[in-house]
């Protein structure tokens, strides 16, 4: 097990580095960093005085190893951008990321397993059609335009909710539900099939037999097999959404992590899209790599492979 | 994010779902108005945006105000100015100013500023609104003069607008960096609050000084960004925001249906403009051939492009410069009419019978740069249309490596031709046509403290690059502003939104 965890931290921190030399040498191809820089408004000359300030002028390797250096010593520079501490500037926004990313996956989950089961438990019944709508309804929507809707209809119509912004709790409700809805139809498909996996297996059919009641059965026995692969897709889902949803932050207002990296791409801020990007790798990295162990903990067939 | 998109419309859907249940904040004096950039530094030498002008005209003070109206030159921090020689300016200043932080204002904080932002090695964001400084030396407590590096004519009107005057002690102390979260000057708005880029608070400078800027009267102005355009207006039918600016026209449209909101339309400084490769830089192409460049110019139906597009107060521009400016003679320019059939035989006549094909670049308004490119397509020029991003283009720009593309320039709201025909004329990097004799006259132009000369030679030069068709001149470009009945104001054709303009209904 302790080597199997340690292959799996090794190749992680490998993608972790890979991720960022490529990031970096992909943000030098698409366009001039001094003249994003600079901004609209600015000459040549302006750009060239920038272009020798921020030293744009040597090799991207030599740049590359800088940033690495005082990266790995906890320094991750300026913003170009904002000229203020790469650190405190994603730390702000990573609060904002992350609470939604919680309250997201947690929306998705509650929502998702209890659906899944039931419908697992009704094959092809009312509710399973409601279900299986409902995730086919989640997949297939745009989540700026049910963003709006929700905004539409709970903001502007009934006036419950604020359409926008983080002042309060209040406004964290739509944005939850946008992004926690566009990861429930996978949770909820493979908890069904889950279920009716292990619904007709015969280690139930024995608990029947025994006359263990039927709640013990679902939840005991079946549950709890079921929602193994449940758990890593979960994981997995975590990591995509604690990168940030740009979509969501970006209607919703929500000045998080995903729309400062999008935001920092289009402005060539490279000492804030490089800590970014190394940031989410981590997330997704740290994120399946738990998932893996909890998967080889739970079916020791998968250590060896 | 994609905008055309979501333009998908929040205001239509919001039309049949609209409950009028606007309660704006005029009950707590608060006006609520979006942003739609996120501000890089309230520090207005640190950033290049549109919102950045704002908060500086609300915050801090320069020596002169123009008047947006009359175009009037007044005193502000300084009551007068007289040239000493062509490279001097003295300036008496006003002496009952005082600072947000009660520090009184002098000429010490007119020689720091000054000294400070000139200094190449500090970094100022926009080099052009002050590098024509050399320096300035304060010849006693409330007189002060400002040395410039040479002849620069335009200097009362970088004076008037992007040179604000900060305090001496506390920008010594704090930087830029400091300045920008806790931002201290003289203007009519003291900042309360700073979340860099996301949420600023101003409040009423009730010991403003008397400006030419007028009264602040709105106690409160509260900003938030919002970078989606539909959430702006929702935020507005909820009662939430009092007031948004650059609506898209078509948003624009709808929201002026409806009775609890004022739309006003307004023009810009920006102009549209195809830039073509007259110097041939990018290789021998077909636009060095003054008969091709004529054919663009004829190619396009700009009354068309405005009427249909661009909407409101946008107007054809025919000169390489906005017609307000300074030395902007409209009536020099040569304006080509839109006639694709004499565009074709220009065409033939320069030795492309069947046209030709070209790269054609564009880094915003991509809907624009399609109708041109079809009206090109039109009369024979074939284009591989290729939307890039802002820097990747300014780069293939300044290698000279761009045969033709839709370009704008907005001017940094100065009032004067040299900030738009200066700036790509005199052979720097981004000057396509590299003329000589255009030169010639910029030259004069800008250095001569002359208003008559300066007049003449922009208007020669403008006659020069007009004839020649460096460019296709293509319009000017307008912004919308929306807001309740409860707020009044009349914005003004800078895009600069000016609070102490506007006013509870």
């Amino acid at each position: 097990m302790l080597q199997f965890i340690l292959k799996r931290l090794g190749l992680a921190v490998l993608v972790a580095f890979t991720v960022s030399f490529i990031s970096f040498s992909l943000l030098f191809l698409s366009g001039d960093p001094a003249a994003a820089l600079a901004g609209e408004t600015a000459s040549g000359e302006d750009i060239e005085a920038l272009r020798r300030l921020y030293g744009f002028d040597r090799p991207m390797l030599v740049q590359y190893g800088e940033w690495l250096l005082s990266a790995l010593q906890g320094d991750f520079g300026e913003s170009y951008y904002f000229k203020l501490p790469v650190a405190s500037l994603i730390a702000e926004r990573l609060s904002v990321t992350m609470l939604l990313g919680v309250c997201g996956i947690s929306f998705a989950l509650l929502t998702a397993v209890p659906l899944g089961v039931v419908a697992a438990i009704r094959p092809n019944s009312i509710i399973d059609r409601v279900a299986l709508f409902l995730s086919v309804a989640g997949q297939a929507m745009p989540s700026f335009w049910f963003g709006l809707i929700l905004i539409v209809v709970f903001a502007i119509q009934l006036g419950w909710l604020p359409p926008s912004g983080t002042a309060t709790w209040k406004h964290f409700i739509m944005p939850t539900i946008v992004l926690g809805y566009y990861a429930m139809p996978a949770i909820m498909r493979l908890t069904r099939a889950g279920m009716l996996d292990v619904l007709s297996s015969d280690y139930i059919r024995t608990a029947r037999a025994k006359g263990a009641n039927e709640t013990r059965v679902m939840f005991r026995h079946a549950l709890r097999n079921a929602i193994i692969p449940v758990v890593s897709l979960a994981a997995v889902q975590m990591g995509f959404m604690l990168g940030g949803s740009i979509v969501v932050e970006s209607i919703f207002a929500l000045h998080g992590a995903g729309y400062l990296a999008w935001e920092s791409i289009a402005r060539n801020d490279l000492p804030t899209v490089q800590a970014l990007i190394l940031i989410f790798s981590m997330f997704y990295i740290v994120f399946t790599f738990l998932a893996d162990v909890l998967n080889a903990w739970l079916d020791p067939r998968m250590r060896s492979s | 994010m994609k905008r055309t998109v979501l333009k998908s419309s929040i205001a239509g859907i919001a039309l049949m779902a609209a409950t009028g249940a606007a309660w704006a904040d005029k009950a707590n004096d608060t006006l609520r108005i979006a942003f739609t950039k996120e501000l890089e530094n309230v520090d207005s030498y640190f950033n290049s945006s549109r919102e950045g002008v704002v908060l500086q005209r609300a915050v801090w003070d320069g020596l002169i105000y123009r008047d947006p109206v009359t175009n009037e030159y007044k005193g502000n921090l300084a009551t007068e100015w007289t040239w000493i020689d062509d490279t001097t300016i003295e300036f008496k200043l006003r002496e009952d100013v005082t600072f947000h932080d009660g520090s009184a204002f002098t000429a010490d904080d007119v020689v720091y500023t000054v000294n400070f932002v000139a200094d190449e090695a500090n970094g100022v964001k926009t080099q052009r609104n002050v590098n024509w400084m050399k320096s300035a030396e304060k010849v006693d407590d409330f007189t002060v003069r400002i040395m410039l590096k040479e002849k620069f004519p335009a200097a009362i009107e970088f004076l008037s607008g992007p040179v604000s005057i900060y305090p001496s002690d506390y920008y010594a102390e704090v930087g830029p960096e400091g300045m920008g979260l806790k931002p201290v000057g003289t203007g009519p708005y003291k900042v309360v609050d700073v979340t860099p880029g996301q949420h600023f608070v101003l409040e009423k400078n009730e010991a403003y000084h008397d400006s030419p800027k007028g009264q602040p009267t709105i106690g409160n102005v509260d900003i938030r960004t919002i970078p989606d355009v539909n959430t702006q207006i929702a935020e507005l039918f909820s009662g939430t925001l009092d007031m948004i600016w650059q609506v898209p026209s078509d948003q624009a449209e709808k929201l002026s249906q409806m009775d609890q909101f004022t739309v006003a339309n307004e023009s810009t400084m920006r102009v549209g403009y195809l830039a073509m490769d007259a110097a041939g830089r990018s290789g021998e192409g077909p636009f060095t051939d003054l008969r091709v460049r004529q054919a663009v110019n004829h190619a396009i139906n700009r009354e068309e492009l405005v009427e249909a597009l661009l909407k409101g107060k946008s107007q054809v521009i025919s000169t390489p410069c906005f017609p307000s400016q300074f030395g902007c003679d409209v009536e020099a320019a040569v304006s080509y009419d839109y006639d694709p059939e004499k565009a074709k035989a220009l065409l033939a006549e320069a030795g492309y019978p069947d046209g030709f094909t070209t790269d054609f670049y564009a880094y915003r308004d991509r809907e624009y740069a399609e109708a041109i490119s079809s009206y090109l397509n039109a009369v024979g020029i074939q284009t591989n249309f290729k939307m890039l991003q802002y820097s990747a283009l300014r780069e293939l720009n300044m290698k000279g490596e761009t045969p033709i593309s839709f370009q704008t320039w907005g001017s940094y709201s100065v009032n004067d031709a040299s900030a738009m025909v200066s700036q790509f004329f005199k052979h720097g990097s981004l000057d396509d046509a590299r003329d000589d004799e255009t030169l010639g006259y910029l030259e004069i132009a800008d250095s001569s403290t002359d208003p008559e000369v300066r007049k003449e030679n922009y208007t020669k030069a403008i006659e020069r690059i007009t004839e020649q068709a460096f460019w296709a001149p293509m319009f000017s470009y307008n912004t919308n502003y929306v807001h309740t009945k409860d707020v009044a104001y009349t914005p003004t054709a800078d895009e600069v939104l000016r609070f102490t303009t506007m006013s509870w209904n």
